[in-house]
């Protein structure tokens, strides 16, 4: 385990320090002398998630490399996702990188952007949709196929009955990996929410479950931070359930390392994050659309603990 | 009209009780998933409801006491999440000793409690605005200062620590009862409210939080040190905030700097389930256990009686309404009984 013992007060004003300095640093490098543009990402994230913090990071990364002023916009909500659209469309960007987790309610305000003659791309969330909703590219994991892949692993781990956690009623993205997951998964499957990040309540649930249905042999947690909650109430419900996670943290690494998470589906968020931005710098820098038609595939990449060693050295650095 | 003086019965006096109404309504919604839902009748299916009744409830009990004395905080949700997070970040970051990080936070969430109380009493707004504003600002920080820090929106895991199982056997452990796992948080929640009870009922400062929430001006007038009463409730919230956040650091190793939003509410609403009144100088600490309580019993019981899971939220509120109401039947029935 990586030292967390910094004892120095002075290195933690240095560090601070630092992060003043970098949050302070325009992204602007002068020695590059291509064109800056603007760009907007408009996510459905939850302040304080680690998930899409990494997604971030990969953003922050392209935006640094391709010379791009970035603003990161976030609103759980559909209304409020919705809104950002037009917020940014009034104030010009050059292109928009947006979650498609509310088709509906974001259609409305997109065309506007789109009729504003802006390049939209999706990315992570609105696999089935962003086509339809005029989105010249999207990058992501396709969550059907991803969910389908889940089962297909459960079938193999010999599960006979799942309780998939949802910890965001209504996100279109955590549906689709849970019909991916009935798609193919042939035991018995049911679905339960919890209330975004009140780890005691997500417990209490998640044992309740179990105490209600005894058969029950695998949970999956549809986001990371869920697991080790999921692994906790397994055990005081007195179950035996086994417990696999979407998505990545650096505590689920160490709980697949210790051999009590079984595995996580890894759909690179870095990747997601770094790409969105590249794909509209190469749209406005060269003309180029990747994809062909297609989503931009950046997962499933399952991590279990054949695989661990490798990805754990970059999810201690926050970027897996 | 002359007032009389009329001895009654101890069991009128106990209908009395601003509780009575909320043991009405524990008796019908457990009398209910008894019935409705098989599961819920086994033990380990109790220690599961008391253990999501118990991280509503410690904070619960402190938030009742300072709603009798006549003043909301919004700002409890979000301050657990910030005293785990001050812990956390000052044991791994500055003291590189888990035991100074959760001496750091104590009095991190004391100095958020006299910092509500303080500017109440200074601005002379309403606490529900005074709170409201750092409500935000808390969640603002919590997220803002985690990322300056850590350089993520998660602390890092502190189960490596010296001291860590020591810690977490103080704040998190659990024990067993047969073969049924208990969480001792339910223990203290329970020693909580029977403190804030006992202080309430039976001392000074209890008849000090109940004249300064029912008619401030008369206790100013009588001598009681208004101002100083309202500072020290709040940090007796300040005070539950630290322990249930030392409980969820030590139960859950990580703490995600997005959580706690939205469970203020459910604080306020324990209390006044639990007989507070939104006005001030009425209420009860245990009531507010008993109104945890029953929420724990509808949100688990609802899993429990395996209800279509899409209906979740409107299941519990349904049930809240349901609950609230009988309670409400029940005091208006006791308390204006004929004698």
């Amino acid at each position: 385990m990586k030292s967390i013992t910094k004892k120095s007060v002075f290195s933690m004003a240095a560090g601070a320090a630092l992060a003043c300095a970098t949050f302070l640093t325009p992204v602007h490098s002068f020695a590059d002398s291509s064109p800056r543009y603007t760009f907007a990402m408009i996510t459905h994230g939850q302040p304080g998630d680690t998930f899409w913090d990494i997604i971030r990071k990969g953003a922050n990364e392209a935006a640094r490399k391709d010379n791009v002023k970035l603003l990161y916009l976030a609103n759980p909500t559909a209304s409020g996702e919705a809104q950002l659209i037009t917020n940014v469309t009034a104030q010009h960007v050059d292109g928009i990188a947006l979650t498609l987790a509310f088709p509906d309610a974001e259609e409305t305000t997109l065309k506007g952007a789109l009729a504003a003659g802006i390049p939209v791309v999706g990315f992570n969330a609105g696999g089935d949709a962003w086509k339809e909703a005029g989105l010249m590219a999207y990058v992501g994991q396709a969550e059907t196929i991803a969910g389908a892949a889940v089962g297909d692993l459960l079938n193999k781990d010999g599960a006979k009955s799942v309780v998939c956690v949802d910890q965001q009623q209504g996100a279109v993205q955590l549906e689709a990996r849970c019909d991916g997951i009935k798609s193919t998964f042939k035991g018995a499957y049911t679905i339960l929410y919890v209330p975004g990040y009140d780890m005691a309540s997500a417990q209490s649930r998640i044992e309740a479950k179990l105490q209600q249905d005894k058969n029950v042999d695998y949970v999956v947690t549809l986001g990371a931070p869920f697991a080790p909650t999921a692994i906790m109430a397994a055990s005081m419900a007195g179950s035996d359930a086994k417990v696999g996670t979407f998505d990545l943290t650096p505590r689920a690494v160490t709980l697949i390392q210790q051999g009590k998470l079984q595995w996580a589906v890894d759909q690179q968020p870095y990747v997601e994050g770094y790409e969105a931005v590249d794909l509209l710098w190469l749209y406005l820098h060269n003309g180029d659309v990747v994809g062909g038609g297609q989503p931009v595939l950046t997962g499933p990449a399952f991590v279990n603990s054949s695989n661990i060693a490798a990805v754990a050295k970059f999810a201690k650095m926050g970027t897996r | 009209m002359r007032r009389q003086v009329v001895h009654q019965p101890l069991w009128k006096k106990v209908l009395k009780r601003p509780e009575v109404g909320a043991l009405g309504g524990v008796i019908l919604v457990f009398a209910f998933f008894y019935v409705m839902a098989p599961p819920f009748r086994q033990l380990s299916a109790l220690t599961t409801v008391l253990y999501q009744a118990s991280t509503l409830g410690i904070p619960a009990v402190a938030v009742a006491m300072l709603m009798i004395g006549g003043e909301f905080d919004l700002s409890a949700g979000v301050a657990v999440t910030s005293s785990s997070l001050a812990a956390s970040m000052a044991a791994t970051e500055i003291f590189g000793n888990i035991w100074l990080g959760i001496i750091f936070a104590l009095f991190f969430s004391l100095a958020i409690g006299a910092l509500n109380g303080y500017l109440l009493v200074k601005t002379k707004l309403h606490s529900f605005l005074v709170t409201l504003s750092t409500f935000l600002m808390l969640q603002g920080l919590n997220i803002a200062i985690t990322k300056l820090v850590t350089g993520n929106v998660a602390t890092e895991d502190i189960s490596g620590m010296p001291g860590f199982n020591l810690a977490q056997s103080i704040f998190a452990s659990s024990f067993k009862v047969g073969n049924v796992n208990v969480s001792i948080a339910i223990v203290y929640w329970i020693i909580l409210a029977l403190i804030g009870t006992w202080v309430l009922l039976r001392t000074r400062v209890g008849n000090w939080i109940f004249a300064v929430g029912g008619q401030g001006d008369s206790a100013r007038a009588v001598g009681i040190p208004v101002k100083k009463v309202k500072i020290g409730l709040f940090m007796v919230v300040g005070f539950s905030c630290w322990f249930l956040g030392m409980h969820m650091l030590f139960a859950y190793d990580t703490v995600q700097s997005g959580a706690g939003i939205g469970n203020e509410l459910l604080y306020i609403a324990s209390a006044v389930v639990g007989g507070c009144l939104l006005t001030g100088g009425y209420g009860s600490a245990a009531g507010s256990a008993l109104g945890a309580f029953i929420f724990g019993m509808t949100t688990e019981g609802v899993i429990y009686a395996d209800w279509d899971p899409d209906w979740f939220m409107f299941f519990v509120g349904a049930m809240l309404l349901l609950a609230t109401v009988f309670n409400g039947w029940i005091r208006v029935r006791a308390s204006s009984g004929r004698k």
